[in-house]
């Protein structure tokens, strides 16, 4: 009997996806600690991952990064497969392919600051038409929208800034050693 | 504070001041009607009466199966019971928002609220 063993190369990009995502599942963590007034209005600490990730590396290990902090977080939390599941996925999904046009935009004239409130607005944008559609099928769910939308103003500019933060600051660390 | 202003582009405080005008005009567009401030009563379609959400009142309304009871509270009113066999308009509970009304049809008794503006919809268009 020949004994086969499968290997798995694991390589650097690997590595980095998984490192950067147990970050995002870490910030998933602290966010979901976070007391809200109402459900679904949340920072979003992930998100900050995600920009620098973006920014970094490329939409591609982007996705990878939010699509395992999805996963992970939600089985860490305990809602895999739970409507709230369903939420995050569709949120991040939108966002992600918000991202992925707005990366195009100038970077001269606009920064992670732009990317994360897009991607804020895209991200309640989904989870709303998908409690509109499946979870609440009623208009109004849509009652909530103008305070969903300035909970994502709000928290897609700090989360902007705080990632637009450490990308100067890993940026000028390179720069000067 | 200074270095955190620098983080910000020219283009940024632009998707920040567009992303606040939206969100602006978004409470006008999803909160349309403004607050409730009124119930109005109706019997067999006529305007029975026409109350301010202010205080706490009882309306007993008469109609061909019987008496309506309805409540007023501050900021609400309710069909508190009804004679109608199904019980559509007392299942709906409080009603809050402009616009929304309970129909107790077999009694010809009807319970709507209104705001500052009015609120067209499929049923009381």
């Amino acid at each position: 009997m020949t004994q086969s063993v499968i290997k798995l190369t694991v390589t650097a990009e690997d590595r980095r996806v998984a490192w950067l995502a147990t970050a995002a599942v870490g910030l998933s963590l602290v966010d979901a600690a976070i007391p809200s007034p109402l459900p679904g209005v949340k920072p979003g600490l992930a998100n900050i991952v995600t920009l620098v990730v973006l920014a970094r590396y490329g939409w591609g290990t982007a996705v990878w990064v939010s699509a395992l902090r999805v996963l992970a977080g939600s089985l860490l939390l305990g809602y895999f497969l739970a409507p709230g599941f369903f939420l995050s996925l569709t949120g991040t999904t939108l966002s992600l392919l918000t991202l992925g046009a707005a990366q195009h935009l100038p970077t001269r004239w606009f920064g992670p600051v732009s990317l994360s409130i897009l991607a804020a607005f895209a991200h309640i944008g989904g989870q709303l038409l998908l409690a509109r559609a499946w979870l609440i099928p009623h208009d109004g769910v849509f009652l909530l929208t103008p305070i969903f939308a300035g909970a994502a103003l709000v928290f897609g500019t700090l989360n902007g800034l705080i990632a637009a933060k450490l990308l100067a600051e890993t940026a000028s660390a390179e720069t000067s050693p | 504070m200074k270095s955190w202003l620098a983080l910000i582009r020219p283009g940024d405080w632009l998707v920040l001041l567009g992303s606040a005008v939206l969100v602006g005009f978004s409470v006008p567009v999803f909160w349309q009607g403004g607050m409730a401030d009124r119930a109005i009563i109706r019997q067999e379609g006529k305007v029975f009466a026409e109350v301010d959400l202010k205080a706490r009142k009882q309306f007993a309304v008469g109609g061909p199966l019987g008496t309506t009871l309805i409540a007023v509270e501050p900021g609400r009113a309710r069909v508190v019971s009804d004679p109608s066999p199904r019980q559509y308009c007392v299942r709906q509970g409080w009603l809050m928002r402009p616009g929304e009304i309970a129909i107790c049809a077999p009694n010809r008794v009807s319970v709507q609220i209104a705001g500052r503006t009015k609120v067209y919809d499929s049923i009381s268009y």
